[in-house]
């Protein structure tokens, strides 16, 4: 495997954004996304974030060779790869599909075959993306290559100029270090690091750098569903039970509520 | 023909011990119906956890694979040595719960075996059928999966009961590939604490943003769940202010609770943290903004300063008991 650099692939998501709340559509299969605010995912942010940094690491061991940005949806799927680009990714690839969204194996499948293509030694995703909240894709991924995986990190530290990578990740109750050699998937979580904003100067400079339009079909994958939508439903919603005067109030209410 | 169906619960143990997640596999299991198989790998688990598992009732068997090359659970070894033995075992579900452990290994699984796995369930409505949240708990999704063998994580919250008494499952030796692991375990830190563990713990205290500091989310914070006996929570601006570890977390990307009683103080309420304690029976909250969307949900409500509040509410709760 040859190194001496980094090429890394960072898969990014167009989901709705996270401060929005969303809205079941009439037919109840899905959330309404017509005219709502969309965003790049968040954890995703993260992600080209850390693939930016590691860059601008003047005393890493292996410098970045190539930054490249990828996003499967439909027309507006562009928008978050120019931020993506804004932020310091160098590329990007748009794969057209459906705006409902690509089951996370078929984008694993996708992605592997992008992997080779591109010539890819780091794949740095986030943990989940905030609409689906399935967190599946980078160990997909991970899997199907037959790489190592570190998934919700918050710690990236390249060793040495053989691609040994020390990834420490939240684990229930903590945090737990990994050692591997690339090539390796990682997926982000929320300490690993704080996005940059895009600046105007650089929003315009993203506007000329490479955008390729792709078909899954380039690919060689196939929009094929396993899971079929039955419903989508409002959870049951939760009534407050309104407001006390003092801490006596609070004390009384818990005991008859029988929470005390 | 359908195969009859057959159930894998992948358990997680830590140190010979059966971790709180093994329990919701296992209880999700059961709820499919037709016969429960358990799976444990680790250092010498076949006189520790294994046998542990054994004594849950109403388990088939259990699988267990003596190696301490899966102690860590590292996904890059223990995913081919899981889809071996359930190549082995031809099961039609494959559940683990939705801990670190089963969020990091059962997607590789699923890779592995061409299936798309099911994340995060809440209920079970058949044999092909679940129901999940999405959009961080704004929307309930009903999904059927087409897969032959399907691949599942569990909400642990939603699946509880099981009785770890009085079961006698016999325990066999699974099948071992040895697939050398490509990561190599370094260290852990993990935070030491007398404290219950939040997923599962009956009360969790919780403070938010407005505690301002570490110092003060300890000050305040702390003596309330001591004297409630209280698991710990945050909120993700708490944790990224740095008042609290990011293993407190309690929301969309942190941790799920539904305890007796959620008690809050400092919390607007975003819908980040409501994802994650909603399902609580009992909602307390303490802002001092009458309208923090917390008051929405809390089933009682005090509008006031944290700071006298909270550590009132501790003397008073500690002189009545």
């Amino acid at each position: 495997q040859e190194t001496c650099g980094l090429r890394i692939l960072v898969p990014v998501k167009r989901v709705i954004d996270y401060a929005i709340k969303p809205r079941i559509n009439k037919a109840k299969t899905g959330v309404e996304t017509t005219g709502v605010k969309h965003s790049l995912n968040p954890f995703d942010e993260l992600s080209v974030e850390e693939a930016v940094r590691l860059r601008d690491r003047k005393d890493s061991p292996l410098k970045v060779e190539n930054i490249l940005a990828l996003s499967a949806g439909g027309p507006k799927t562009p928008d978050v790869l120019r931020t993506a680009m804004a932020m310091g990714a160098d590329r990007a690839f748009h794969v057209d599909a459906p705006d409902s969204g690509l089951e996370p194996l078929t984008v694993a499948k996708m992605l592997k075959e992008v992997v080779s293509r591109e010539n890819i030694n780091l794949v740095l995703l986030g943990k989940q993306a905030i609409d689906g909240d399935q967190g599946q894709t980078g160990q997909m991924l991970a899997g199907l290559l037959g790489w190592p995986q570190a998934t919700q990190a918050s710690k990236v530290d390249i060793k040495d100029a053989e691609g040994t990578v020390e990834v420490t990740h939240e684990v229930d109750g903590g945090v737990e270090t990994l050692r591997a050699k690339l090539p390796m998937v990682i997926t982000t979580d929320l300490r690993l690091n704080e996005p940059r904003y895009a600046t105007l100067p650089n929003i315009m400079k993203a506007k000329k750098k490479p955008l390729e339009k792709k078909t899954l079909a380039d690919f060689g994958v196939e929009d094929k569903r396993r899971l079929k939508t039955l419903k989508v439903t409002e959870p049951e919603a939760r009534q407050g039970g309104g407001k006390v005067e003092d801490v006596d109030g609070l004390i009384g209410k818990l005991k008859e509520l029988g929470a005390l | 023909l359908a195969r009859l169906l057959s159930t894998l619960a992948v358990l997680e143990q830590r140190d010979g011990k059966l971790q709180n997640s093994s329990l919701s596999a296992i209880a999700a299991a059961q709820k499919l119906g037709g016969p429960v198989t358990a799976f444990v790998a680790g250092k010498g688990v076949k006189g520790t956890s294994a046998a542990e598992a054994a004594k849950i009732k109403g388990l088939d068997k259990v699988v267990s694979v003596d190696n301490e090359a899966y102690e860590k659970g590292l996904p890059e070894n223990y995913a081919p040595l899981l889809v071996e033995n359930i190549k082995k075992g031809e099961y039609t579900h494959i559940i683990a719960g939705h801990s670190a452990f089963g969020k990091s290994l059962l997607p590789r699984v699923a890779a592995l075996l061409d299936v798309q796995q099911v994340s995060d369930i809440t209920g079970i409505e058949s044999e092909d059928t679940f129901v999940r949240p999405i959009y961080a708990g704004n929307a309930i999704l009903t999904v059927q999966s087409t897969d032959p063998t399907k691949v599942i994580t569990v909400r642990g919250t939603a699946f509880q009961g099981v009785e770890t008494e009085g079961g006698s499952a016999e325990i066999v030796e699974g099948v071992d590939p040895n697939t050398p692991a490509q990561t190599e375990w370094v260290s852990e830190e993990l935070a030491k604490s007398e404290r219950p563990d939040l997923a599962t713990a009956s009360r969790v205290v919780s403070g938010g943003r407005g505690l301002k500091s570490k110092e003060e989310f300890d000050r305040v914070i702390v003596p309330l769940a001591d004297t409630l006996g209280a698991a710990i929570g945050a909120s993700r601006a708490a944790v990224d202010s740095g008042f609290a570890d990011n293993s407190l977390q309690v929301g969309q990307t942190g941790k799920n609770v539904a305890p007796q009683l959620y008690l809050c103080a400092g919390i607007s309420g975003a819908i980040q943290h409501l994802a994650g304690m909603k399902d609580s029976k009992v909602i307390a909250a303490i802002n001092k903004d009458a309208d923090a969307p917390i008051f929405q949900v809390a089933d009682v409500g005090l509008v006031g300063d944290l700071f006298e509040k909270v550590p009132e509410l501790t003397e008073k709760l500690k002189s009545q008991a």
